[in-house]
């Protein structure tokens, strides 16, 4: 048996539409033998995982509150990946953005203004796309893989903030546990809608990214610029697009919007700074991105269903008794049939039955 | 034994795993694959050789269950990269984010049980020697398997016709694909093997480096893999040495933080990650070399005419 792929002569606008849904299907489908596997009801278990938390007011909130940082950052990665620039530190990103948003909580605890919390999320926006410059002035300037400068420099960020709730901005009366002072009210992002649940306006600030990507992506130069120069750097050339100034374009902005959404999640969730702020926000966007087929809207949708699988694994740890490591799994599989669906879009999969054939080899 | 003698074993306890991953993923992108799931195929051979090491009673046992646990886990990228042609990049990242899921869920049980270390073979007579007998002819089975790697890889590439042939096929896939060579399975065999080597590696973490489970034990160091590949400009000997630097820098922060040299853990701890960023550049800021060195096809798909 063989598979051979033959190349569709134009893009398939079915397949399209089809494939992420195809991809769910297919991970339910492997997330119901593996809980087989595991010895559990594979209808109750998805359940558990995947409906229970749609049902009940205050996890939706916790929904809108998990999906806020994975569509901020996804809208942001979509750019510079259609950019063919391969940012994978957000994760390093939302880090830093939320260390230089709580300087004004943490440091400056005396001054109180309503200017604070506006003042905190541009200086988180500022500090991701800073930290985004490293691995854009390296690839720009040095040629470096901006992959690995990108990767690595997460973990710095990580090591970073580590050293500094440990040292410096541990909270005098805290106990000796790794923690920052809490913030005062006045930087606290606020709730949505106070009486129904804690969501809040992280979700908006997503929202409201992505649309406004889809609008520049859309209707705009800059969008075209981006996926000219994306699909072929040549053709971008002689358009007279820089690919140097997109490298920066595409780091500056989805760092930005990685440290947007480091500071909202500090603020709005948290509440302070500790050690581990983040289960992987950043790089799970990275699935987020590509399953939402690197369209803001679409990555809006998936947002939506990588939060769930965060909740889910929560859910299913506490009412079935299975790992909560479960979720990365889930979000392993569930990428890896995006990506093969994909597949679909590009090529026919003819499965060939039989062992001989002439002419290929 | 002196502190030199034993800083040096540490060196090499923890140089080893990085050459041995990275002796596997150069033959895979020597073939055009860029294989960005190294992190996640070691964790997995990490996983698998403790936990065949914990049943069976037998550390060996454990090896060849990591080896077969990498190469394995490489074939679904092997499927999806080279049969689907998905994109390299971000399959790779999917085997890692895949790898860190399925081992941290497997590997729950085996938190904090006491492990089985994979103990040093001792040369007769060899070992003897002063200085260098203790060093290299007490080693463990790992350390002997990354030298012989090291000359297999060697002679592999630039001394056999199949070596030719698969670096034919990763400077030009097109072309080698009109010559007669099979490009898809030359790939599938080099992308195996850069598993198994990546589950070996992982094995030596879980049975030699620290012989235990932990959870995201390999920490970046698949990731340290690759940069590897690109400082050694996907030489084979240039990865053993590129290995034992990122060794060596590693142990030495592990000693300045015991000696306490008035600079935060944190910091010296950031110490690899900062090293492969600085090499990195110092590595690639001349295009024309890098260009010159890299494999042309790495990371393109190949779909054959028909």
């Amino acid at each position: 048996m063989r598979i051979e792929l033959e190349k569709r002569p134009q893009v398939s606008k079915l397949y399209a539409f089809v494939s992420p849904l195809l991809a769910l299907a297919l991970t339910l489908i492997a997330g119901a033998i593996m809980f087989a596997i595991l010895g559990k009801d594979p209808i109750e278990a998805l359940d558990a995982f995947f409906i229970e938390p749609l049902l009940e007011v205050w996890s939706l909130h916790e929904l809108a509150i998990k999906a806020a940082p994975l569509i901020l950052i996804a809208v942001g990665l979509s750019v510079c990946y259609r950019s063919n620039n391969w940012n994978i530190g957000a994760e390093g990103q939302f880090t830093v953005g939320a260390i230089t948003g709580s300087i004004l909580p943490i440091v400056f605890t005396e001054w109180h203004s309503p200017m604070v919390l506006p003042l905190m999320l541009i200086m988180g926006a500022i500090g991701g796309a800073l930290f985004a410059a490293i691995p854009a002035l390296l690839k720009a300037h040095f040629n470096t893989n901006e992959i690995l400068t990108s990767l690595m420099l997460v973990y710095i960020a990580q090591l970073f903030l580590d050293w500094l709730i440990r040292g410096r901005w541990r909270n005098p009366q805290g106990f000796n546990f790794p923690e920052s002072v809490s913030f005062p009210p006045e930087a606290t992002l606020p709730a949505i809608w106070e009486e129904s649940g804690r969501a809040h306006w992280a979700f908006i600030f997503a929202i409201v990214a992505a649309v406004l990507v889809w609008f520049m992506m859309k209707y705009t130069l800059k969008g075209f610029e981006i996926v000219v120069l994306g699909q072929s750097e040549r053709a971008g050339r002689f358009a007279g697009f820089s690919s140097k100034r997109m490298i920066w374009f595409g780091f500056l902005f989805s760092g930005a919007l990685a440290g947007l959404a480091g500071i909202s999640e500090v603020s709005g969730s948290i509440g302070h700074l500790q050690p581990a702020i983040s289960p992987g926000y950043g790089f799970t966007a990275i699935i987020v991105a590509f399953l939402g087929r690197l369209n803001p809207l679409g990555i809006i949708l998936s947002g939506l269903v990588l939060a769930l699988t965060y909740l889910g694994g929560e859910a299913a740890q506490l009412s079935i008794g299975v790992s909560d490591k479960v979720t990365r799994v889930f979000q392993g599989l569930l990428l890896f049939f995006v990506l093969s669906c994909d597949t679909l879009i590009y090529y026919k999969i003819r499965i060939i039955w039989s062992r001989v054939r002439g002419g290929a080899a | 034994m002196s502190i030199f003698e034993a800083i040096l074993l540490t060196v090499i306890t923890a140089s080893t795993p990085l050459v041995i991953a990275a002796l596997g993923e150069l033959v895979a992108e020597r073939s055009g694959v860029l294989n960005l799931g190294v992190e996640g195929m070691m964790i997995m051979g990490a996983v698998a050789a403790f936990a065949g090491a914990q049943m069976s009673g037998s550390p060996y046992i454990g090896l060849i269950c990591g080896i077969a646990a990498g190469a394995l886990f490489s074939l679904l990228f092997g499927f999806l990269t080279l049969t689907l042609v998905a994109n390299q990049v971000a399959t790779g990242l999917a085997l890692t984010i895949l790898g860190l899921g399925v081992s941290g869920m497997l590997g729950e049980s085996f938190v904090s049980v006491p492990g089985i270390r994979l103990s040093p073979i001792v040369f007769p007579f060899l070992s003897d020697i002063p200085v260098i007998g203790s060093v290299l002819f007490r080693q463990d089975l790992t350390f002997y398997l990354s030298i012989a790697l090291l000359i297999g890889v060697s002679w592999f590439l630039f001394r056999s016709r199949a070596g030719l042939k698969l670096r034919a096929i990763g400077d030009n896939h097109a072309s080698a694909h009109a010559l007669g060579i099979n490009v898809i399975r030359t790939r599938y065999l080099a992308v195996i093997f850069g598993g198994a080597c990546a589950g070996l590696a992982g094995a030596q973490l879980s049975l030699v480096y620290t012989p235990q489970w932990v959870e995201n034990m390999s920490s970046g160091r698949g990731w340290i893999t690759l940069a590897l590949v690109v400082f050694a400009s996907w030489r084979p000997l240039r990865v053993f040495a590129g290995g034992y630097l990122f060794g060596a820098v590693t142990i030495l922060q592990l000693h300045a933080q015991a000696f306490g040299i008035g600079i935060p853990a944190q910091f010296l701890s950031m110490l690899p990650y900062a090293a492969t960023i600085v090499v990195l550049v110092i590595i690639s800021h001349n295009r024309r070399t890098t260009l010159i060195n890299t494999p042309a096809s790495l990371g393109k798909a190949f779909v054959p005419e028909r």
